[in-house]
């Protein structure tokens, strides 16, 4: 089951000055489906196309199946890419583009044709096939870019933002269709993605990345749940950073305020970093335990929430989601009191 | 009203003279007198009739489809190298390569007339394929870096990881999406090297000479409208050949996208 299909030992990749990926280190298991996932320049495409054989490493090795294959050029890796904007061949036609990576592998025709047309039933274009790419929505050209990836069989799949070209509500029925079709061949995968919804969504396992570094490796509830560096809790869902010094194991103190942090372990006098998601911050009524004033800042309304930033007495900031009346009038100037629950926190580094 | 009048004016003006030539060319007395004074072929007998223009159309022919043929390619490669290359100095190879644009004829012809006559080459058609070469490379690397620069370099990443060679891609992949920019280049050269002049008047003699010269060499000893009927069917041609690249090759497509 934890067989490794693709591994990259202390992989660099320098562009001039720029190093944008950093000794990487990563081992993807077989059938998994793994996201690689970070802000734009975080080194996620350049690591993708490390595996792909796009462009060498600068340093460190590249295995696939247990075998060296970092000097091995990409036509020799037989890989399936699907491309950020598709990159279908304008001049073929819809089969024509899916059987391209089967007639480089001089398969009979017969064999082409069959495996085409599965292909094509497998991602529901049975019907598309003589038109060009251009004549088809961005929705069924992404169908195609998959057909074309993965009608040879390859070993590994990879995405480089599949879906971030396609409109929202498409995006979504893309998604769980990705992810349907990847479970049905059960193909091993390395997923890029800036969007943190997708790759939670899809995902066995996550690779946040940061400056050309992975900063955290783990399944989707585990990153979600306790990031384990600040930049991994405000990446991964909105979230507010507290700075604050511990007076015992679970109690700290933020500015005026003292919170009691379940679980805490920390020490004495240490300086602690805490994280919480906007939507676990409660509007309090009163004063109470874990309850911290505050100063309305600013309000956008967003329909199914508002959204409150508010500013403690300390200066620090904390967002919250607001999505039931609150018991108190809001507005920016207004004071709040914020309850903070003891089970929400995420102790930081 | 002063606008259509401007254009119609403007349409004259650049018309003119081709309706002259064509007009001239039917008349049937031997001055080069317009308007005609009737209508007769007898001058274009004697433009098919005449060895001389008949072995310069054969070695028009020649030079042009051998330049063509060896510009075609240096120029995608040209194209490719300056878009794609590392190349040190792109500018100045970009400038190297498109400079007959802006080098005097007078200045390229003396020039290729120095080196053939110190290679002991001026003999040959030879000289003149290679000197038409570098006459219509401009116009072959212009169009053709056009089509690299739309090209998306993604395509032919694509193409490898479906495990095409980096030549299975460029013949299946790069080639196809360059076909604007070629058959662009491709008219523009065969038009250039047609109607080249001032270049192949220095490194031709009676047996090499091309049609342009030819027609030149003609208009000095003679003044008979023969030339004009020459320079009407050469008006026709060119025009064939840019009508059936329209209609057959996309033209319109080209030049648009």
């Amino acid at each position: 089951m934890t067989k490794t299909v693709v591994e990259l030992r202390g992989c660099t990749r320098d562009y001039g000055p720029v190093r944008a990926v950093d000794a990487l280190d990563l081992s993807v298991y077989e059938g998994e489906f793994l996201a690689l996932l970070g802000p734009s320049g975080c080194g996620k495409t350049t690591t993708l196309n490390l595996v792909a054989g796009f462009v060498p490493p600068t340093a460190g090795r590249i295995l696939i199946d247990g075998e060296d294959v970092t000097d091995r050029p990409a036509h020799l890796r037989g890989l399936g890419v699907v491309f950020q904007f598709y990159a279908l061949f304008p001049h073929l036609s819809i089969r024509e583009n899916v059987a391209f990576g089967l007639r480089e592998r001089r398969l009979p025709a017969a064999e082409i044709e069959r495996r085409v047309g599965d292909a094509l039933e497998l991602v529901r274009l049975n019907r598309a096939g003589r038109q060009r790419p251009s004549e088809l929505s961005g929705g069924m050209q992404q169908r195609v870019a998959l057909a074309r990836a993965l009608v040879y069989r390859p070993r590994v799949l990879l995405l480089d933002e599949p879906l971030a070209a396609l409109d929202r509500k498409l995006r979504e029925g893309m998604r769980d269709e990705l992810r349907a079709i990847q479970r049905t061949v059960g193909i091993t995968t390395i997923f890029v993605t800036h969007d943190q919804a997708e790759a939670l969504g899809l995902s066995d396992r996550i690779a946040v990345m940061s400056a050309g570094r992975i900063e955290q490796l783990g399944a989707p509830r585990e990153i979600y749940e306790h990031p384990t560096t600040r930049f991994v809790a405000d990446f991964i869902g909105a979230s507010t950073v507290l700075r604050g010094r511990a007076v015992a194991a679970d109690r700290v103190t933020v500015g005026a305020g003292r919170l009691h942090v379940r679980g805490g372990t920390f020490r004495s006098g240490a300086d602690v970093e805490l994280a919480i998601r906007p939507e676990r911050v409660r509007v309090a009524s009163g004063p109470g335990d874990n309850v911290l004033d505050a100063r309305v800042e600013g309000l956008v309304y967003q329909g199914a929430q508002t959204e409150v930033t508010a500013r403690l007495d300390d200066g620090q900031r904390v967002l919250v989601f607001v999505t039931e009346p609150a018991p108190v009038p809001l507005a920016p100037g207004h004071r709040v009191r914020l309850h903070l629950p003891a089970d929400a926190f995420m102790v930081l580094g | 009203m002063i606008l259509r009048l401007a254009v119609v004016a403007l349409l004259a003006f650049m018309t003119l003279p081709t309706v002259v030539v064509i007009a001239v060319s039917f008349n049937p007395t031997a001055i080069l007198s317009f308007p005609p004074a009737g209508l007769s072929l007898r001058w274009y007998e004697n433009v098919l009739t005449y060895p001389q223009f008949q072995r310069a159309a054969a070695n028009s022919l020649v030079v042009t489809a051998g330049a063509v043929a060896l510009a075609l390619p240096i120029g995608t490669l040209a194209a490719l190298a300056l878009e794609r290359g590392r190349l040190r100095g792109r500018s100045v190879w970009a400038a190297v390569l498109l400079s007959p644009l802006v080098v005097p004829g007078v200045a390229a012809g003396l020039g290729f007339l120095i080196l053939a006559a110190a290679l002991g080459l001026l003999r040959s058609r030879g000289v003149l394929i290679a000197a038409h070469v570098a006459l219509v490379l401009p116009f072959v690397v212009r169009s053709v870096w056009v089509s690299v620069r739309n090209l998306d370099p993604g395509l032919e990443r694509a193409a490898a990881s479906l495990g095409a060679t980096p030549w299975r891609t460029f013949r299946r992949v790069t080639l196809p999406l360059l076909r604007p920019g070629l058959v662009a280049g491709l008219l523009f050269a065969v038009v250039v090297s047609l109607n080249e002049f001032v270049v192949s008047l220095f490194i031709s003699n009676r047996v090499t000479e091309i049609l342009p010269v030819a027609m030149f060499t003609y208009v000095v000893n003679y003044t008979d409208p023969t030339i004009a009927a020459l320079s009407s069917l050469f008006i026709v041609a060119t025009f064939l050949v840019v009508w059936l690249a329209d209609r057959y090759l996309n033209l319109g497509r080209v030049f648009l996208k």
